[in-house]
């Protein structure tokens, strides 16, 4: 089944649409707000932000994934396609395995990243934030392989959080605590098969759960009737930012510029400049972006995406970054007040040589008080590791809480 | 009899912006058009009981926001509202729909395509790439590459240092957007052939070019770099008609002391000892100035209105080889109701949006073929709008002003003029094509006004009927607009300046060329700036 149809030119007397856990969101969501994610009706946050950001900490959140783009990609080349496509080896994400990938135009620089899940042999999923259908085709051409975006096709759920194993078990998937992180297992479900891969967008214990549309609402209600003991919470997009901050990951659209997007060709980032060098392998012979990427690896990298650790309270929300001789070297593209770390955050870009580990800069803060404008300098610090990335993200078996 | 500071030929756009601000600069500025009425190709005229057309140009985007602002348009009364949208209708009864909202129009492109919605992306990053390099020379005066002035290596410096700046891809992009057809340049982004007709439009209007003529892609981007309140590549229309546009810069120009003379036109161009000295009407009246401004046509300025003596003959042959061909018509139709188009099933969102009636690219080639036969096309590109659904002003509650943009159109029927049969049997071709579409359409029709080339050129001025005062190609543009050697606004006679589109940037509804042509003058006669330059768009 289709989320929605838009074989129909009617479809413009809606200009968005309800997510197959439509009704059951609808019923919980409080605050009746919601916002537009691509195609879909999204809740931006049920009942309180803070509150559903600490059951993604304290117990567990679940968020509705469905609205993300989704491909499907199978057939002989399925492997040798995606290998030349993206920047990392794929050769070691076996079957049963996630892999978080970038790629590139041939200039190296980054046109999205994503999660490619190896369902089977040569059966991949590929997860994005941005449409892709355009390039993955173009990338096609002459291989034996079929490429389907199958966005609406499949139902997704993000169960976040450090009771969220505990809820699985409960809802008798068996060996489900046996999947380490980047994982996935098959499970029969209500006569259908349920997907579950220990991935997310927390940086937490978490796993996402795929399921075709039909079988949203049930999956729904087993996974509300199994963590009812565990403080099971919807989750808003909202609470998922903040997550997604403390973790320490990127956002397409917030932290770059998307290359397929950008008009001014001088704001698009190579993975280097994001910080995600090491998911580049030159080993590899031939894939998109590799000769203008090895050119900047001998050559130097134009920016650096880096983590700061602010001094004060005072979010720094689209924050100007200067050295310590008030030169403006770069900007805040995410920043929040960290509730678990306790920590001022922000990922910012700078201009190489800046960003190393330890650096010192200054961060141009301006906030509001009682509608008055105040403006502060604070000092903040490149630091190298995520702001939350507790053991239980990593333990397997996960514990119940 | 009293001597003026300067005289400007033609009440279009860009005579009275250039008038306007000369008038800012104190000067004394005598306005003279032939037609009793101002606006040229802006205009709105009322031909038939409570109706108001927009008789020629009929949508509003190039109009550069600069001169908007510089001349206060708005306190004269201007108001330029944004429509949504567009549609292409198809002969099955489909269509392909463009809508306000971002994501109806992705799923509109997905209901044809998948993979073509997502390459829209891709498009519209190269497309708004090439505008931005375009748009910053729009409020400049092209330099002159061959000369040694300072200012005009200086000008040269800034192009180079902007091409190089757009970098690697689309330095390449660009040589590819200036000589390649837009039915080749749309294969490298499409699949999908109604998707590829739907964009095809731009790449010709107004050019006598067939979409898979070299050079149509330019034109593309001489429709998309333009903007409503900085939406990029928006449309909107002038409340009131196009005529408010001129209607508003008139305002501006006689606030500032200028002086208009409607219903004679310039017979001649008076020159004394090498230097203009005036203007010599069509009822015999002599008016007389040291500065003579024209917004005409270059063939019509050089070829009609001066005397041969007076000029060089490499000059004269180079305007005689002017491209300036003739390729649209209009039909402004006054309706009784609304007509009801089978495939948009009442999309009320649609009958307010540019529609169009074509299938493929290939159809649009032959209709180009008819043009090339001398004659006009048996199934035209339409570009139609109902702006009464937007804007109220333009027809009684209940009733609707259709304006309707044809292509191809020849100057001449198979060599010989046109003739009113000929105008008749065009006008039929059109409502037939409409009516087809919408059956019922031609029982509403209370009043057509016809303009074919023959129309065009007699009334607006416009020789051969070219809406953009010369074809929008590579030999045409730029430091070679009109001619080589002519960029700077500055005639082949001392005192005598061209202001039209015929000159860089060229046409549309821009008044680039007046407002650059009025700085030139200024410059030239050491007066105080009062046009705008172009804000940055970094």
């Amino acid at each position: 089944m289709k989320t929605f149809n838009i074989d129909s030119r009617e479809h413009y007397r809606n200009k968005v649409f309800p997510s197959p856990f439509h009704e059951r969101q609808a019923a919980l969501n409080e605050n009746r707000e919601w916002s537009r994610w691509y195609d879909y009706l999204s809740v931006p946050a049920y009942t309180c932000s803070t509150m559903e950001y600490f059951a993604g900490r304290n117990t567990c959140g679940v968020f509705d994934l469905t609205p993300m783009t989704k491909h499907r990609i199978t057939g002989p080349d399925a492997l040798t396609f995606l290998n030349r496509l993206v920047t990392r080896d794929m050769t070691k994400v076996k079957p049963g395995r996630v892999g978080y990938s970038v790629w590139c135009d041939d200039r190296g620089q980054v046109i999205d990243d994503g999660t490619v899940f190896h369902l089977h042999e040569g059966d991949y999923r590929l997860c994005s934030q941005e449409h892709q259908i355009d390039w993955l085709l173009i990338n096609a051409r002459g291989f034996d392989v079929s490429v389907v975006e199958d966005t609406h096709d499949v139902a997704a759920l993000a169960l976040q959080g450090p009771t969220s194993c505990a809820v699985l078990k409960k809802m008798n998937l068996p060996e489900v605590e046996s999947i380490t992180p980047f994982g996935l297992k098959h499970f029969d479900f209500e006569g259908t098969q349920l997907t579950v891969s220990r991935t997310g967008y927390t940086g937490d214990l978490g796993y996402e759960l795929w399921i075709d549309p039909d079988h949203a609402g049930v999956l729904w209600d087993r996974l509300f009737e199994a963590g009812e003991l565990h403080g099971i919470q919807p989750m808003g997009s909202e609470a998922l930012e903040l997550l997604r901050i403390e973790a320490g990951f990127i956002l397409a659209g917030e932290d770059f510029a998307p290359a397929m997007h950008t008009v001014r060709h001088r704001n698009t980032r190579s993975p280097f400049e994001l910080g995600l060098g090491w998911l580049v392998d030159f080993d590899k012979p031939v894939f998109n972006g590799r000769r203008a990427l090895l050119r900047e690896k001998a050559e130097g990298s134009r920016y650096a995406l880096v983590k700061l650790d602010i001094e004060d309270n005072k979010p720094a929300e689209h924050a100007y970054v200067y050295d310590t001789r008030g030169r403006n070297i770069g900007w805040v593209t995410s920043a929040m007040w960290s509730p678990s770390a306790k920590k001022n955050i922000a990922l910012a870009t700078v201009e190489t040589p800046h960003g190393e580990t330890g650096e010192k800069m200054k961060v141009e803060i301006y906030y509001q008080r009682e509608l008055k404008w105040h403006r502060k300098m604070a000092d903040a610090v490149v630091v190298r590791d995520a702001f939350w990335d507790p053991p239980r993200r990593r333990a397997t078996p996960p514990a119940d809480f | 009899m009293k001597k003026h500071d300067a005289i400007v030929i033609g009440a279009g756009h860009n005579g009275i912006t250039n008038a306007a601000f000369l008038a800012k600069a104190g000067m004394d500025v005598l306005l003279v058009e032939k037609n009793e009425w101002i606006g040229g190709a802006a205009v709105s005229r009322n031909l038939h009981e409570d109706w108001i057309y927009s008789n020629c140009s009929y949508v509003c985007s190039l109009l550069r926001p600069e001169i908007y602002r510089a001349l206060d348009l708005a306190r004269y009364g201007l108001q330029v509202v944004p429509y949504g949208g567009s549609v292409t209708m198809t002969e099955d009864g489909d269509y392909l729909a463009s809508y306000t909202d971002e994501d109806a129009s992705r799923r509109e492109l997905m209901r044809h395509s998948p993979r073509d919605a997502d390459a829209t992306h891709r498009f519209e990053r190269d497309i708004m790439r090439q505008c931005r390099f375009i748009r910053q020379f729009l409020l400049r005066t092209a330099p002159d590459p061959t000369s040694f002035k300072p200012r005009d290596l200086m000008e040269l410096l800034h192009i180079g240092r902007e091409f190089w700046a757009l970098g690697e891809e689309t330095i390449y992009d660009t040589m590819r957007f200036y000589t390649m057809s837009i039915a080749e340049f749309l294969d490298e982004y499409f699949e999908h052939p109604l998707i590829k007709a739907s964009h095809c439009g731009s790449g010709i209007i107004g050019s006598a070019m067939g979409v898979m003529s070299p050079g149509t892609a330019y034109v593309l981007l001489h429709h998309a770099m333009g903007d409503v309140d900085g939406s990029a590549g928006a449309w909107g229309f002038a409340r009131g008609g196009m005529g408010a546009i001129t209607q508003a810069m008139h305002g501006c120009f006689a606030d500032h002391g200028g002086t208009t003379l409607t219903g004679s036109g310039v017979a001649q161009i008076l020159v004394k000892n090498g230097q203009v000295s005036g203007v010599a009407l069509d009822n015999g009246d002599e008016h007389h100035a040291d500065i003579v401004v024209s917004n005409m046509t270059l063939p019509r300025t050089f070829l009609e209105c001066m005397d041969p003596r007076d000029l060089r003959p490499e000059f004269l042959e180079k305007c005689r080889n002017f491209k300036i061909r003739g390729s649209s018509g209009k039909l402004n139709i006054a309706l009784e109701g609304m007509p009801k188009f089978t495939a948009l099933k009442g999309n009320r969102e649609l009958m307010k949006a540019d529609m169009h009636l074509i299938d493929s690219v290939e159809r649009l080639e032959r209709a180009y073929d008819d043009w090339k036969d001398g004659t006009w096309s048996r199934d035209p590109y339409i570009d139609m709008l109902i702006p009464s659904l937007t804007d109220p002003t333009m027809a009684p509650p209940g009733k609707h002003f259709m304006s309707v943009f044809v292509q191809y159109v020849p100057p001449k029927i198979r060599g010989r003029d046109w003739t009113d049969a000929d105008r008749d049997g065009f006008r039929d071709t059109v409502l037939g094509q409409i009516e087809d579409y919408a059956p019922g359409f031609r029982d509403l029709i209370a009043h057509v006004e016809v303009r074919t080339p023959r129309e065009l050129e007699n009334e607006v001025g416009l020789t051969e009927g070219n809406i953009f005062q010369g074809e929008l190609t590579m030999d045409q543009l730029l430091f070679n607009r009109p001619i080589p050697g002519y960029a700077q606004y500055r005639g082949p006679v001392k005192g005598l300046w061209m202001c039209g589109s015929s000159n860089h940037p060229g046409g549309g509804v821009m008044a680039a060329p007046g407002a650059n042509a009025a700085r030139e003058i200024l410059a030239d006669r050491r007066k105080p700036n009062t046009v705008p330059e172009g804000w940055l768009d970094d």
